[in-house]
């Protein structure tokens, strides 16, 4: 009888010799004369255990791991094709309880089946929302995902489905659909996971809102960094023509719609979806002013629905669901779940789908086990470079968009970076003045200049040089970024650096 | 930079039919919707703080200076990129804005160096002005921090320099060069702090760069700065005129101090050039003082003696005396005038006037003789009237453009950026389409973000073979648009003509032999135009040029009207103008046949108004042509000439026969600000004033009628039109005028089409297109709206004759001539400024092909022979060139282009066929004997200056 391995085929499994482990599975099971079938699968998120293998059974799949090449032996002679155990066992990886506890809409399929493998997708629930929109007025299907109540997942959290009326509502020959995949904000990866796990899922959603919209090419402006999602998306794209569900007559409805990827150039404000469309049209990457906004004036002046790759992936499960399932999930404002990313300085980090509304503490404890140095936790930075730093007393707070915009930080695009108590929050500060004037695109004077300034001043605090004079021109400086720059990229630097201030403020005035 | 004294209303206007209102400042104001708060703000007399924000760009939003409080709206948005609408309330000023303005001033200043009084734009500088309106007093930075304080100057370009030390990175260069310019030839390099303004990976005179000027222009610091005002200072006051280069006609003001132009800033509201110019309006004005103006009157008997420096008064005295004395010897047709298409129009009125009234004869001509022509000529008989249809703003409303015969890049590049905008299209918005017909790869085929459709690459002198197969091609495939010709055009003829073009012999694959141009392709652009909702087809002297240059004119008007193309904006036949008034010299009456508004001087009628205001009696037959001319000096019953302006010498064809001409004449007189070629023929030497120095008019190629304004007393003393008056009255006929507006007063009462033209009038509306009068008080933009002027459009049969200038054994390749951005015809002014630094001589292009079979070098000495004579020049091998043909310019007079080229010419005016000469390239040359010649010839010449003598022994 053969036996199904599973092999994850992600870039953070990758990372740790994933590859090496299926060929030595491969070469062993040959050398045994065992049949056995390897899939390789995306990632389950729980990275601190990748290569995470997984044995099909028939109680289930059973996870082992991490594993290396060198353990494959050992892993066969303990009979783990049959599921039995092993020090690198871990039981059902579906009664992990890392996993066990998450709500995973988005990433249902993730993990579970073979990234690439059209019948596996639909076998799994895919295309449904597809078919679904396929029979539906375009503004019926605008509406089923202002029920859902999904918001841009890129960090801005605009009401999706707000965005796709607007371009719906313009009249023009042609519209596009652009997905952002520049995914740079440091400790997230929920999108490249999520096209190397699920790229029929994206590729589905830019359908659907390009046949709401009206819209009948797409792009996907992917981040340089990410070479493994290219290759899956490129793929991916090629088998979805063959299959009929992209091209000039998606799934048979006679509409007509289809995906071109471009590749960034590894600037960070590229990520800004004006910047982004400023690069698809093979410009340098600079913010465009709004108005207007990219839905009535986007790609080459064209109306453009401008998504992040999380929000795009939800769309193919509201579709199916339906709007008001998805809006069942979350709270107050902020609908569904939010497949939030772990990382920094934690024991468990990895992907973790939950509804809005879990706390900062319970992700950070109960799902991450702490930091992993074994310390306590002194900050967590949520929402990427831009995001404020929040101290340990706020950490119980309910991660929503709302509530956290209140508490002076934002959800962003859902990372969540881990800092223990020996972090040096000037030092932090100063790092997120660098990170500007690094990745400013120089089009705005606050930004172009303020960062730069911005780490000059930082210095002379740290060297106690006019400590109370620096401290009161970096406050001007932040409110001159914060109120004058032109995008988010000067606009929110301000927040991890205030925050440094005004919770930790003992950082400053060391020295 | 502007002026700080030219309002700058930060963005563009916007055109719409709904008007948005809204307060701004607790006061209300109405705009057209699309208006920005900055602009709106500014009508109410609001200025709001801003730098990278200026009225000929599109809004940018980088500086943040202008962000403003909008009532129910989080955050500042900027005022410069935010649109008015109905019942905002705006807040313009308030202690928040005063701290985020002074915040970002300050940040500016912690970049810039702090040499104001120093600078060279001290007093005239935007930041400074910033500074001081957000009331900016420190600096909390310090001086000390990261900054772009060592970057070297770039002043490689000889008018300008590139100080990256003083740059803002506002980007408004950048975007002046792509928006305005289209050349697209700056960036910015790096991004975040290290972002740099940059022409490339080089420096300013080593990149993509055309000189334009519009990034000095858009620059609010001195950082892009005119090298004249680091020399002179800032100007104190100016005067706006008309650029005396091309048939465009930018407006400009002279940027003065005292009687010494600082610099020509193109004017923002000259309506033919909407503040654009091009390296010569904005740059080349030097000539204008160049050490070779000629200063004093001057007079010889014989071409061989020194000249005689004499005063005003012997001049015309001896002048009078000789042409008098020639016409009692040899009869009163024995003498002629050329007028100048480079002077006003009052000027050309007079030397016409002065022929006809004076001389007593018609012998008056004009350079467009040698150009445009057949323009005349074929527009009066298809549509009725001698001139293009269209203003150039026309083409913002087009949807596909023919360009045959003209390279505007070059030629016209003011308008060729125009037009480029429009190929380029808008965000959101296609481009026209664009049909280039050329033998030769203009730029234009393909430039930054503008590619041509088709680029028909026909040989020399087929041109009536391609526009008679794309008509073929329209007629045949059910394209005529026939309601408009039911209704428009004159529908016998229509049927006529459509029996003629039907006809197998011009079907595209019938031509393709003459045409050198894949049917397919004919079928293509033929299609594409005829489809476009709006056409217009623009054209140069590659269309007039040849020995069918008027039947060309007639079948680039039958293409029009067999496409509806004519009557409204967007469409057209747009002849591009080479010099700056050819327009207007036609216009004056310039031609032997034609008095003042193109009116025969046969009819009887006409001729009774202008002998009744004139007080003489006028010659009822035609006069002699230039070439004419030139025939009867050598047959010796052409004896005397007057030449205003003109250099006959350089520019007309078969110089050798043009130089038996001028020596066998017994008096030359020539008016010229410089000796050029002719004036080394000549008898009697009347210093001309240059366009700064005079009050006038000239008219452009969208028959526009700008003000020339005095900005500076004439050089020798005498404007040229008060010249002309003077010789006249020393001729015994007195034309008492005061001032030129009195001569503009008398061509309107003269003239149908210029009743309502004064210069009251050009005071008030800035410029005016003719006709103006009672039907168009304020002129015409768009000529045969409701009509042709003729009535019923009229269709020409015009049949393919292939020019009798043919290649052979011994002649194989065809040369074509053209002209280059940097030099402006005959190269008289343009040679004598630093414009010489992008063509200091003519070269020979040629084919690699050609090139290879002939053995000849990139950059080596070549000779060109025809039939006609012989010269040498330096190849220049590229493809932009189709094998079998060659092409040169003729700004330098040694080049000896005219040399080679041919007598043939257009049947119907005698335009010379310069387009199509048959030649033999042949390598490794020497100067030609006619070069040798030309040298110690016009070195003796120079010689016989006084003073150079002298000069000469000490050197």
């Amino acid at each position: 009888m053969t036996v199904t391995v599973y092999v994850p085929r992600d870039s953070a499994a990758l990372s740790v010799g994933a590859d090496l482990v299926a060929e030595a599975i491969a070469a062993h099971a040959a050398a045994t004369k065992q049949s056995v079938r390897i899939v390789r699968n995306g990632s389950r998120g729980m990275l601190w255990l990748e290569p995470l293998v997984e044995v099909e059974t028939a109680t289930g799949r059973i996870a082992y791991g991490p594993v290396q090449a060198e353990d494959v032996k050992a892993l066969f002679d303990s009979g783990f094709l049959h599921g039995q155990p092993h020090a690198l066992c871990h039981g059902k990886t579906e009664s992990i309880p890392y996993f066990q506890k998450q709500t995973r809409l988005v990433f249902a399929r993730i993990g579970v089946i073979d990234p690439l493998d059209t019948a596996a997708y639909q076998a799994h629930g895919g295309l449904i929302g597809l078919q679904k929109a396929l029979a539906l007025a375009p503004m019926a299907i605008v509406d089923e995902v202002i029920a859902s109540g999904l918001r841009g997942r890129g960090g801005a959290g605009f009401p999706a489905g707000i965005k796709w009326k607007t371009t719906l509502g313009v009249n023009d020959s042609q519209k596009y659909i652009a997905c952002n995949a520049d995914e740079g904000d440091s400790g997230t990866f929920s999108d490249r996971m999520g096209i190397e796990g699920d790229p029929y899922a994206l590729l589905e959603g830019m359908a659907i809102a390009g046949i709401a919209v009206g819209a009948t090419q797409g792009y996907i402006y992917l981040r340089s960094e990410y070479p493994d999602a290219k290759a899956v998306l490129l793929e991916a794209i090629a088998r979805a023509r063959a299959s009929g569900w992209l091209g000039s007559n998606v799934l048979g409805s006679g509409k007509s719609f289809d995906v071109h990827v471009r590749i960034g150039a590894g600037a960070y404000i590229c990520g800004e979806e004006t910047a982004m469309l400023e690069s698809l049209e093979g410009k340098r990457g600079v913010v465009r002013s709004k108005p207007p906004l990219p839905a009535i004036s986007g790609l080459w002046g064209k109306p453009t629905v401008v998504n992040n790759v999380m929000t795009l992936m939800s769309v193919p499960w509201i579709l199916a669901h339906g709007g008001a399932a998805y809006a069942a999930h979350g709270i107050g404002r902020s609908k569904g779940t939010l497949p939030f990313q772990l990382a920094g300085n934690i024991q468990r980090g990895g992907l973790v789908e939950v509804p809005f509304g879990c706390t900062l503490n319970q992700l950070i404890h109960d799902f991450g086990g702490g930091t992993a140095s074994g310390r306590k936790v002194r900050a967590v930075q949520v929402g990427g470079p831009l995001g404020a730093y929040l101290p340990a007393s706020k950490l119980d707070l309910p991660l929503d968009y709302e509530t956290f915009a209140q508490a002076g930080g934002m959800v962003g695009h859902g990372g969540i970076v881990v800092f223990d108590d020996t972090v040096d929050m000037a030092e932090q500060a100063r790092y997120a003045m660098e990170f500007c004037k690094i990745e400013s695109c120089g089009k705005c004077t606050p930004c172009r200049i303020g960062s730069t300034r911005g780490v000059e001043v930082v210095d002379r605090i740290r060297s106690g040089d006019r400590r109370e004079e620096s401290t009161a021109l970096l406050r001007d400086l932040c409110s001159t970024m914060t109120h004058a720059s032109l995008c988010a990229m000067g606009g929110l630097t301000p927040m991890p650096v205030l925050s440094a201030l005004d919770h930790f403020p003992e950082d400053f005035r060391k020295g | 930079m502007y002026s700080n004294k030219v309002l700058d209303h930060g963005t563009k206007a916007q055109e719409s039919a709904t008007q948005v209102t809204l307060q701004i400042d607790g006061s209300n104001v109405t705009v057209p919707a699309g208006t920005s708060l900055m602009r709106a703000a500014v009508d109410k007399g609001v200025k709001i703080p801003k730098l990278c924000a200026t009225d000929s760009l599109d809004a940018f939003g980088s500086c943040r200076l202008c962000i403003v409080e909008v009532e129910g709206r989080r955050g500042f948005p900027a005022s410069c990129t935010t649109p008015c609408e109905n019942g905002m309330k705006v807040k313009t000023q308030s202690k928040k804005l005063a701290e985020l303005r002074r915040g970002v001033m300050e940040l500016y200043i912690s970049d810039h160096p702090l040499d104001c009084l120093t600078c060279p734009a001290n007093g005239n500088c935007e930041l400074q002005d910033m500074a001081g309106v957000t009331g900016l007093r420190e600096v909390r930075y310090g001086y000390d921090g990261e900054n772009h304080l060592t970057g070297e100057k770039d002043t490689s370009n000889p008018y300008f320099t590139f100080d990256a030390t003083k740059c803002i990175v506002c980007s408004r260069c950048v975007r002046a060069c792509e928006e305005i310019q289209g050349t697209f030839a700056l960036t910015v390099q790096g991004r975040g702090f290290d972002s740099k303004i940059a022409p490339g990976p080089t420096d300013f005179m080593s990149s993509e760069c055309v000189s334009c000027g519009a990034c000095v222009q858009a620059c609010p610091t001195a950082t892009l700065m005119e090298k004249s005002i680091y020399d002179q200072g800032q100007p104190d006051h100016a005067v706006v005129t008309t650029c005396a280069y091309c048939g465009v006609g930018c407006a400009f003001r002279a940027e003065m101090k005292g009687n010494e132009v600082v610099r020509m800033v193109p004017h923002k509201d000259g309506k033919a050039n909407h503040g654009h110019s091009c390296v010569k309006g904005r740059f080349a004005f030097g000539y204008a003082t160049h050490k070779d103006r000629l200063k004093t009157p001057m007079i010889r008997r014989k071409i061989t003696d020194p000249w005689q420096e004499v005063s005003w008064e012997e001049a015309f005295a001896y002048a009078a005396s000789e042409i008098q004395r020639i016409q009692k010897q040899y009869g009163r047709t024995s003498v002629g005038g050329i007028t100048s298409s480079r002077c006003t129009n009052e000027e050309t009125f007079l030397v016409q006037k002065l022929v006809r009234a004076a001389f007593g004869n018609n012998n008056v001509d004009t350079c467009a003789r040698v150009c445009h022509s057949p323009t005349g000529y074929g527009l009066k008989q298809t549509l009725g009237e001698s001139a293009g249809t269209q203003d150039f703003d026309s083409v913002d409303h087009t949807d596909c453009i023919i360009v045959i015969g003209a390279n505007p890049t070059d030629g016209h590049p003011v308008f060729a950026s125009r037009m480029k905008r429009r190929l380029r299209g808008r965000p959101g918005t296609e481009g026209a389409g664009l049909i280039v017909i050329d033998p030769r790869r203009i730029d234009l085929v393909r430039t930054p973000h503008v590619e041509a459709e088709f680029h028909l690459q026909l040989k020399p002198g087929a041109n009536v073979a391609v526009l008679n197969a794309l008509a073929h091609v329209i007629v045949t495939e059910g394209l005529a648009k026939e309601d408009y010709i039911a209704q428009r055009c004159d529908v016998g003829e229509y049927a006529k003509w459509r029996t003629f073009i039907a006809l197998p012999k011009n079907s595209p694959e019938a031509l393709e032999n003459d045409t050198g141009v894949p049917a397919a392709q004919i079928r293509g652009a033929a299609r594409l135009f005829a489809s476009a909702p709006n056409g217009a087809i623009y054209y140069g002297l590659g269309v007039t040029e040849h020995s069918q240059g008027s039947t060309t004119v007639m079948a680039i008007a039958n293409l029009a009207m067999v496409t509806g193309n004519i009557g409204r904006t967007g469409v057209g036949v747009n002849p591009l103008r080479g010099q700056n008034n050819v327009q207007g010299s036609c216009d004056m009456g310039s031609f032997p046949h034609e008095l003042p508004g193109y009116r025969h001087v046969s009819d009887a009628s006409t001729r009774a108004l202008f002998q009744a205001a004139w007080g003489r009696p006028i010659d009822s037959e035609p006069g002699l042509r230039i070439p004419n001319m030139f025939d009867a000096a050598v047959d010796g019953s052409f004896k005397a000439l007057y030449v205003q302006g003109e250099d006959i010498a350089q520019s007309d064809p078969d110089t050798q026969h043009v130089q038996k001409a001028l020596e066998a004449l017994e008096c030359l007189i020539v008016q010229d600000i410089f000796l050029n070629e002719t004036a080394k023929y000549a008898h009697v030497l009347l210093p001309g004033s240059s366009f700064l120095e005079k009050d006038g008019t000239f008219t452009n190629a969208e028959r526009r009628i700008s003000p020339v304004r005095k900005v500076m007393p004439p050089l020798a003393g005498l404007a040229d039109w008060e010249v002309t008056v003077a010789f006249a009255a020393a001729l015994g006929y007195q034309m008492p005028y005061s001032h030129p507006s009195e001569i503009m007063d008398e061509i309107a009462r003269l003239t149908p089409t210029f009743t309502g033209v004064s210069y009251a009038k050009l005071d008030k509306l800035g410029s005016i297109q003719w006709p103006c009068n009672a039907g168009a008080p304020d002129g015409t933009p768009v000529m045969h709206e409701n009509e042709f002027v003729r009535g019923k459009g009229r269709f020409f049969i015009t049949e393919f004759l292939a020019t009798e200038e043919r290649t052979s054994r011994k002649f194989p390749l065809i040369l074509t001539t053209g002209r280059i951005l940097s030099q402006y015809n005959v190269g008289a002014q343009t040679r004598r400024t630093e414009n010489k630094v992008w063509h200091d001589q003519d070269v020979l292009e040629i084919h690699p092909h050609d090139a290879e079979l002939r053995g000849i070098k990139h950059g080596e000495l070549v000779a060109l022979h025809s039939r006609k004579g012989d010269t040498a020049l330096r190849a220049v091998v590229t493809e932009r060139m189709q094998p079998g043909v060659v092409y040169t310019t003729f700004h330098h007079p040694e080049s000896g282009v005219n040399v080679v080229t041919t007598e043939n010419s257009d049947w119907a005016t005698n335009c010379p066929e310069y387009k199509v000469t048959a030649v033999q390239v042949t390598a490794h040359a020497k100067k030609s004997e006619w070069q040798k010649d030309y040298e110690s010839f016009s070195s003796s010449q120079e010689g016989f200056l006084p003073g150079t003598a002298t000069r000469g022994e000490t050197n």
